[in-house]
């Protein structure tokens, strides 16, 4: 689809709204339907969309393998962190409350850092399983 | 902060932390080095766990400061406690081994991921045996298995994949029953908290949706631990996954899900529920015998080794159902020290038959032939550990089946202490068959040329085998585990 220039053109106006609606979907998710998982998958769709419309080299440019397999590890890694943080100061493990002088801001800032390494890993992993997919049968393996 | 009151929450986060830690660093070397260090610091916790329940006292943890039973709660007693403890160790020997001989059998590039799927793997088993809550039993169960369908379909042969697919198939088959079982005791009881859920039972205990549960979750629990004729999936998964894979699963899978069957049985739905209103005792007791036989039967006439032991872990499977379908302590007691010694036994078997594949490259029969000229040590090991598989006195072997034999006379079924001792003769007979290829065979001149397996692979499978044999002479902290572990479930003794 390189020569079509409608697509190419309505691609590069789409991305930046689809990106900016997961990042809606991210931070509305503590008061209404969304979420990480929710945000991550949508992410995931913007950079596929890109790799359908430009290619899969273009989109592993911008987001290269590296950077992929990065983020599917981190974003587990923030959410086993947002719960030694609570062991850190003070409460059980996944503790919200003592994130915060305030319990219920504790809870806040414990379930918004949770939601973040949901998202990095979400999508993370579907674009991986993504780059797996159309990368099957170019290796020689 | 105080380290020891975190303990419960610390064995699962450990392992799952080095998981994606190791996925970062990317190398092999650093990789191991941090899941082995994971390994042995959840070893070292689930020890702190141990001596912490020595007394009989439960140890709860509410995750996240939401008390039970609205919250999840990991709950470790003398039971969970001892699960964990094999869990763990065994998981601290086969990584130090999976170094080595994952050289052959993975591609170096992939090794970190390798160590990452062992990781999660980890954390799932450590998470089944740890919580005290419904669901997350699931979760943590989904968790484990899909890892370690990674970690067979790895295995160097291209038949591994199929192997680790019809696993797949049979464990999400299992996965699903459960997870109805638990759907179907939560609309009862309206409870995921498993010491919760007891205490509402008893309202509503033999109304039919508690039987449908009690139903799914006997089935569900029995395709994962591998009851016969449920078994079919682990003959491929175990001849075909990498060694250490091999040697890893088989100590603690399927103990794991034995682990949730008596948690469910005593802990949820009550012994006078399962064993004395329904004809489970009848049911188990005979597909245990079936197993015992004809597993063991199966294995006489297999031509590969790692398959001939993983018929054998079904029919040693089914001397730890046999201990459960008693329902007495000395029943229960045998059941609980067979987790721990078939875990260890096999451990050592698996771990000594991938030095053997590691030098010959393969594990079929004809290629062993004369295997003691060139590697007595891994002979002699295999030898032991078939000695204590068939429990012969010193071994660990002989202690389980001492204590079922026990629990068989006490119930006055003469004729199950002679079918266990039967039974233990068709072991012989599969041992001998390595015995006879090994030791009375000359080696071909292509195996002559071959060397005794690397330190690196004997230590760790030594280190298990002469744990079976320190287990067959001392067991105060086996049988003592397992008889507090079994009067605790009985609720004796308290």
């Amino acid at each position: 689809m390189k020569h079509d220039l409608i697509l190419r053109v309505a691609a590069k106006l789409l991305i930046p709204f689809i990106l900016l609606f997961a990042l809606y979907v991210q931070f509305h998710g503590d008061f209404g339907p969304g979420g990480g998982f929710q945000a991550g998958v949508i992410i995931a769709a913007a950079v596929i969309f890109y790799a359908l419309i430009y290619g899969v080299e273009a989109a592993r440019k911008a987001m290269p393998d590296r950077l992929v397999e990065t983020m599917l590890a981190s974003g587990v890694l923030i959410y086993a962190g947002v719960g030694l943080m609570g062991l850190v100061m003070g409460g059980n493990y996944l503790d919200y409350f003592v994130l915060d002088r305030d319990p219920v801001l504790g809870q806040h800032r414990g379930i918004f850092w949770v939601e973040v390494g949901v998202a990095v890993t979400v999508s993370g992993v579907m674009l991986k399983v993504f780059y797996m997919f159309v990368s099957r049968g170019r290796d020689p393996e | 902060m105080s380290i020891a009151l975190h303990l419960p929450a610390l064995q699962v986060v450990i392992p799952l932390v080095s998981a994606p830690l190791a996925v970062l660093v990317r190398r092999a070397d650093a990789a191991f080095l941090i899941v082995t260090a994971a390994s042995w610091a959840a070893f070292a916790t689930a020890i702190a766990l141990w001596l912490g329940t020595g007394d009989g006292a439960t140890i709860s943890y509410a995750i996240g400061n939401w008390q039970p039973p609205w919250g999840i709660e990991y709950r470790v007693d003398r039971l969970s406690s001892f699960v964990l403890l094999i869990v763990s160790g065994m998981a601290a020997i086969t990584l130090p081994y999976s170094r080595t001989s994952i050289e052959r059998e993975i591609p170096h590039e992939q090794h970190y991921l390798f160590y990452a799927m062992f990781a999660l793997c980890l954390t799932g088993l450590l998470g089944i045996t740890i919580t005290g809550d419904a669901f997350n039993i699931f979760v943590f169960l989904e968790i484990s298995s899909l890892s370690s369908y990674v970690l067979i379909a790895l295995g160097r042969d291209r038949r591994a994949l199929m192997a680790s697919y019809q696993y797949l198939v049979m464990g999400t088959i299992g996965a699903t029953f459960i997870v109805i079982g638990i759907g179907l005791l939560y609309l009862m009881t309206g409870t995921l908290n498993l010491a919760d859920m007891a205490g509402r039972l008893a309202q509503v205990g033999g109304t039919r949706p508690v039987l449908a549960a009690l139903a799914f979750l006997t089935v569900g629990i029995s395709l994962k631990l591998a009851l016969y004729p449920l078994h079919q999936w682990l003959a491929n998964a175990y001849t075909y996954a990498p060694s250490a894979v091999s040697a890893f699963l088989a100590a603690t899978a399927t103990k794991v899900s034995i682990y949730v069957l008596i948690r469910f049985y005593y802990s949820v739905f009550g012994e006078s529920l399962v064993f004395e209103k329904l004809p489970l005792p009848e049911i188990m007791l005979l597909l245990s015998l079936a197993a015992m036989f004809a597993a063991s039967a199966v294995a006489i006439f297999q031509h590969d080794l790692k398959r001939l032991f993983a018929y054998s872990s079904v029919a040693q499977i089914g001397y730890i159902t046999l201990g459960l379908s008693f329902d007495s302590v000395t029943g229960l007691t045998a059941s609980i020290v067979h987790l721990f010694n078939h875990a260890v036994t096999k451990g050592a078997l698996f771990l000594l038959i991938g030095g053997a594949v590691a030098a010959v490259g393969g594990a079929t029969l004809s290629r062993l032939s004369g295997l003691a000229r060139v590697m007595p040590l891994t002979s002699f090991g295999i030898v032991l550990g078939g000695l204590s598989l068939i429990g012969v006195p010193g071994t660990a072997g002989f202690i389980s089946k001492w204590y079922l034999i026990l629990a068989a006379l006490e119930k006055g079924q003469w004729w199950l202490a002679i079918a266990i001792v039967a039974s233990s003769l068709l072991a012989v007979a599969y041992v001998w068959r390595f015995v006879e290829v090994a030791y009375f065979r000359e080696p071909s001149a292509d195996l002559a040329t071959r060397r005794e397996a690397p330190l690196g692979l004997l230590v760790p499978a030594w280190i298990l085998v002469s744990t079976t044999l320190y287990f067959g002479l001392e067991t105060s902290v086996t049988v003592g585990s397992a008889a507090n572990a079994a009067a605790m479930l009985l609720g004796i003794g308290k």
